[in-house]
């Protein structure tokens, strides 16, 4: 019997491909402190899914789409230095996402769950998910790879790292377009409401325990990792929601890394 | 210092900024060449650091030309650096960020010239405010650069301890003969070895040499004995500005450090 046939199995591969890909990604949404930053993209990506069925292409071009035309906007708008970031970001979230579900009441022709997107389904999540997961995850990790110095050296000081030759705005809209990717791969396991989660709790949990950037994105991999795993079985057991359960279980990892250890002064 | 043209680094010509209605920069001239100090004064709001981000190339201006030599590799120590304290990145690792090339022979003696190789292998956002500013200037010269560039290096740094740097940056300038642009809001002490001090106020107000200024009485008054190092430019407006901002020529004119 195939394995992939067990709804269990696919659930479990399909979390443990974004916890991966989440861990490394997610390490740069906390060192650039862009935690609000993130849920503004995710929270437009349900735009991007109505768009998606409005204009009959596939949802994950039309969150891709979406989520970096968001980041542009935000982009130009502080430039223009009117409104503090905070603002800014918080009108372009919640506003997306309500046009995103205005959007999607005036498609008659397609019956939409508005729940599995925000809050995704886990248990629903179908083989052609799972090879988007690994490809796009794939994908984001070798960029990501190939970028590594060239970010952590943007996260440190832009202006220095323009001075030295990097190209700032390149940079920043790749990175945009990972997230973008991530995001749009991940919704359907834990939905456009928790996806942040995923990617900030286990690097802000993973922070303690490293030593050098490299550390931190692999052990953030790992958290998460543990976190889909103990969140599904949850799940499982006690018939919980799964993505919120695995958000949950990310959360007690948080809270489990922050006890005092043994010769050391409390986190 | 005779400095043939062929040996400009950085030229800015002509150049006008404006933010919005304001504008921050008008007519400004300034060049550096190699194994030249330029340290550029004036108070806060004079354009300063836009001058430095039009030099810099992280500003286009609206009107004038800047030119750098083909190839100029520029060593930047920014005023200020905040790195999150969720980001476990040590001093050493700090300093291969901006030179990957370099070896660890080179980046340790190195810090030991600046004075901060207790800190290499220290967390970057542990270290004191001086010890980062030196770290900073490692990871300058470790690019080996042609051209210093450096935004308020005498923020959050005592006077003896400005001495100290200044006379560091001017010994590695002799050895290495790079060139070095130095932004200072501090209107009376300027590093000793500049060899052109232009005082800006959204105009270039004057521009000279500094070492005439330096047994000028209210330098004196002010710091009461001489700290090695250091050097005072005396600024004395020649000038009144009208409402507009324009330049109004008070009737004596003198042009850049008396003397």
């Amino acid at each position: 019997m195939n394995p992939f046939d067990d709804f269990m199995v696919r659930a479990v591969v399909a979390g443990l491909g974004m916890a991966i890909v989440a861990g490394p990604l997610g390490c740069f949404v906390v060192w650039r402190r862009m935690a609000y930053y993130g849920d503004t993209l995710a929270h437009s990506a349900l735009l991007g899914i109505a768009l998606g069925f409005l204009l009959d292409v596939d949802i994950i071009v039309g969150v891709v789409a979406v989520c970096v035309v968001v980041a542009l906007v935000v982009g130009a708008m502080q430039r223009r230095g009117v409104l503090a970031t905070d603002t800014l970001l918080g009108i372009m979230s919640h506003s997306t996402l309500a046009f995103g579900i205005v959007v999607l009441a005036f498609l008659e022709t397609v019956r939409v769950d508005l729940l599995v997107y925000l809050f995704g389904d886990i248990l629903a999540v179908g083989v052609v998910d799972i090879a988007w997961i690994y490809g796009g995850g794939v994908v984001v990790l070798a960029v990501m790879t190939v970028m590594w110095r060239r970010l952590l050296s943007l996260t440190v000081h832009d202006e220095m790292a323009q001075v030295e030759g990097i190209n700032v705005p390149a940079l920043r809209l790749a990175f945009m377009v990972l997230l973008a990717l991530v995001i749009a791969v991940a919704m359907k396991i834990v939905g456009i409401i928790l996806i942040t989660s995923l990617l900030i709790i286990p690097a802000a949990t993973a922070r303690r325990f490293s030593r050098t950037p490299e550390q931190m994105a692999v052990l953030a991999a790992a958290i998460g990792c543990l976190a889909v795993i103990a969140g599904l079985a949850a799940s499982f057991r006690f018939d919980t929601p799964s993505g919120p359960s695995v958000v949950a279980a990310a959360f007690i990892l948080f809270l489990l890394s922050r006890l005092p250890l043994p010769g050391r002064a409390p986190a | 210092m005779t400095t043939p043209s062929d040996d400009i680094l950085v030229e800015i010509k002509g150049v006008d900024v404006s933010f919005g209605a304001t504008e921050v920069l008008a007519h400004v001239d300034l060049a550096v060449h190699r194994g030249e100090v330029v340290t550029v004064i004036g108070p806060n709001g004079s354009g300063k650091s836009t001058l430095l981000r039009v030099a810099l190339g992280l500003l286009s201006p609206d009107r004038g030309s800047v030119t750098r030599s083909p190839g100029l590799k520029i060593g930047y120590m920014p005023q200020r650096i905040s790195v999150d304290e969720t980001l476990p990145l040590s001093v050493r690792r700090f300093l291969s960020l901006g030179a990957p090339d370099v070896g660890a022979d080179e980046t340790e003696a190195l810090m030991t010239e600046v004075g901060t190789a207790h800190v290499i292998d220290h967390a970057f956002q542990a270290i004191s405010g001086g010890e980062r500013q030196r770290v900073l200037l490692a990871r300058a010269l470790l690019r080996h650069p042609d051209l210093l560039v450096l935004d308020e290096p005498s923020a959050g740094v005592d006077v003896t301890g400005l001495g100290r740097l200044y006379r560091l940056i001017a010994r590695l300038r002799d050895e290495r003969g790079f060139g070095v642009l130095l932004v200072s809001h501090d209107l009376h002490i300027v590093m000793a070895e500049s060899d052109t001090v232009v005082c800006l106020n959204r105009h270039v107000c004057c521009s000279g040499r500094p070492e005439s200024i330096r047994q000028h009485p209210e330098y004196l008054a002010l710091f009461g004995a001489e700290v090695p190092g250091l050097a005072v430019y005396h600024h004395d407006h020649d000038h009144a500005h009208d409402m507009a901002g324009n330049v109004i020529e008070a009737p004596t004119h003198r042009a850049g450090a008396d003397g």
